[in-house]
């Protein structure tokens, strides 16, 4: 074998000058080679992410307004003018209703959507981390994303009755899939390099887990999160209008579902139009910035 | 300048101690074409605060035997054993990209069970050490490849591992950072007194650095030949002694990898 004495005889042979010379060659290389970011002007931001979508929601009312003014639909009880659908909203504000129909709504959503954070997180893992359990409801749970949650009010009806649990039960067999999936594929992602890298550290098992693979997953977990968003809301709109009653209070579901049986139809435009308005704002103030934000810190979405 | 030593005697090995030992290490693998040998009776130590290269062309398995050293795989036969477990650099940079650079280095000292409150310290202490000061809030995707590459040096160091394993590390990276690279390696080598096993397909490369060069065949992996450089320091990549050396070596490197064109 090479013998193994050691050969640094020369230790010192490196001058303090030539020292300095790399720790400069170094900074001058580390200087030209990292990419200055800096956030966009706000004016630019107004023009290119605000100003196109408010353009698209104003057309849509002037055609909607057009389509009364001309006569094209002459007939309020098959489309009620922007200014009615507005009247019914501001009337609904004043009496101080407004809100609270869409508070019933929106509490019952979240609150449905963290029980579904709560029970898909662990299932997810589970089916990711675990092949027996992914080889056995693997295909269902991806199957169960496919199915409408408006199946699941006849019978959701039927084993809870009419009250709040039946339509957490419904948001939960339309949230929990999308929520567990997202982090199936998004530990299906985990490049099998930072696997190796964490194990090399030290990170193996439950540590490896919350170290590595989790914080590794988080986009498509996110991505996941939103989708379950999604689909807790669409269910709970499908369970509100289907099963509405006096007791539970009104929420956007009854409310439209009161407009069909009032034959209504500046209410049930308010009602649509609020379901909507509601969706895409929580989307807006809590996902998309989450999304936004992990994929960022990340250098993974590179600015436009 | 270099010269060449027989393989490996027993009866000396057993005096000396190691900061690597590696005792008839196979490997195969089944593949398509069934079962593959790809390193065959390998032994090698390296002793502590020896700086070793494995050089080879593709095909020599001198990837597979790093990650055996490393513990991630198993040898089909042979023994390994390490003084405590190594640290690894990849040639990607394998930082994490959910932290920043000095929380990369913290997470390996936390699973290492450094507390909580010497964590931060430690970690600017070694960003200090790859001269990256002030970078400990960086992002990962806001540095650049050599930056990446020291804060990855940096990370594998905050092991206190007694060997460290480096894979193609430099291999990504463009040729004036690769040779500052090599500088400061070999510095802060020097300074740690750590032993190092640095995998790379670069002749240049491995004379530049290394006291010892193994250089291994192709399919299977077996010991070819050794050699020990004695050149001292600092090296540069254009020094003739280096030069010449890696002529010598690639000449050799040739004739085994025209051996394969031969069946």
């Amino acid at each position: 074998m090479a013998s193994t004495e050691t050969t640094q005889d020369v230790k010192d042979a490196r001058s303090p000058g030539e020292a300095s010379d790399l720790a400069g060659l170094e900074a001058g290389l580390d200087a030209l080679e990292t990419v200055q970011t800096r956030r966009k002007p706000l004016r630019q931001t107004f023009t290119e992410k605000i100003l196109p979508p408010v353009v698209a929601i104003a057309l849509v009312l002037a055609v909607w307004q057009a389509l009364i003014s001309f006569k094209v639909v002459d007939d309020p009880t098959k489309l009620p003018s922007p200014g009615a659908v507005w009247e019914v909203l501001r009337q609904a504000w004043l009496q101080g209703e407004l809100l609270g129909y869409i508070w019933t709504s929106v509490s019952r959503g979240l609150l449905g959507f963290c029980f579904a954070l709560l029970i898909g997180t662990p299932l997810g893992l589970l089916v990711a981390r675990v092949k027996v359990v992914r080889a056995a409801i693997g295909p269902i749970l991806t199957g169960l994303q496919s199915l409408p949650s408006v199946a699941w009010v006849p019978p959701a009806v039927i084993w809870l009755g009419l009250n709040n649990q039946m339509m957490y039960a419904v948001i939960l067999l339309g949230a929990v899939p999308s929520i567990a999936n997202g982090l199936v594929s998004g530990v299906d992602q985990v490049p099998p390099l930072f696997l190796r890298a964490g194990r090399t550290l030290g990170a193996t098992g439950l540590k490896g887990t919350w170290h590595i693979v989790l914080p590794a997953a988080l986009p498509g977990y996110v991505g996941g999160l939103k989708q379950g968003w999604a689909f807790s809301w669409r269910s709970l709109m499908a369970a509100e209008i289907i099963a509405s009653f006096p007791d539970l209070g009104i929420g956007l579901g009854q409310l439209l579902e009161n407009g069909r049986n009032a034959s209504d139809m500046a209410m049930v435009f308010e009602a649509i139009l609020l379901i909507l308005t509601v969706g895409i704002a929580i989307d807006l103030l809590i996902f998309s910035p989450l999304e936004r934000w992990v994929l960022r810190s990340r250098g993974l979405l590179v600015k436009s | 300048m270099a010269t060449t030593l027989a393989k490996a005697d027993d009866g000396q090995r057993t005096e000396v101690s190691h900061a690597a030992r590696i005792e008839h290490i196979s490997k195969s693998f089944d593949g398509p074409a069934g079962r593959q040998l790809v390193l065959d009776d390998i032994s090698l130590d390296v002793a502590p605060g020896e700086f070793v290269t494995l050089l080879g062309a593709s095909g020599c398995g001198k990837s597979t035997l790093l990650n055996l050293v490393a513990g991630l795989d198993r040898p089909s036969a042979g023994t390994i054993t390490t003084d405590g477990r190594p640290a690894l650099m990849f040639q990607e940079h394998a930082l994490f990209p959910w932290l920043t650079a000095g929380k990369n280095i913290e997470l390996a000292l936390k699973l290492r069970g450094v507390p909580k409150s010497e964590r931060r310290e430690r970690a600017e202490e070694l960003l200090e050490l790859v001269r990256l000061k002030g970078a400990h809030r960086k992002r990962v995707h806001e540095l650049s490849g050599g930056m990446r590459q020291r804060v990855a040096l940096a990370r594998a160091l905050a092991q206190e591992s007694k060997l460290l394993l480096m894979d193609e590390p430099f291999a990504a990276l463009d040729a004036i950072t690769r040779d500052v690279l090599h500088d400061e390696l070999t510095r802060i080598w020097r300074e740690t007194r750590l032993s190092v096993l640095f995998v790379t397909h670069n002749v240049r490369e491995a004379v530049r650095l290394a006291q010892r060069v193994v250089l291994l065949s192709s399919r299977p992996g077996r010991i070819a030949r050794e050699w020990r450089v004695d050149i001292p320091h600092p090296r540069r990549i254009e020094d003739t002694a280096v030069a010449e050396l890696s002529v010598e070596i690639t000449e050799e490197l040739r004739g085994e990898i025209r051996r394969h064109g031969q069946h």
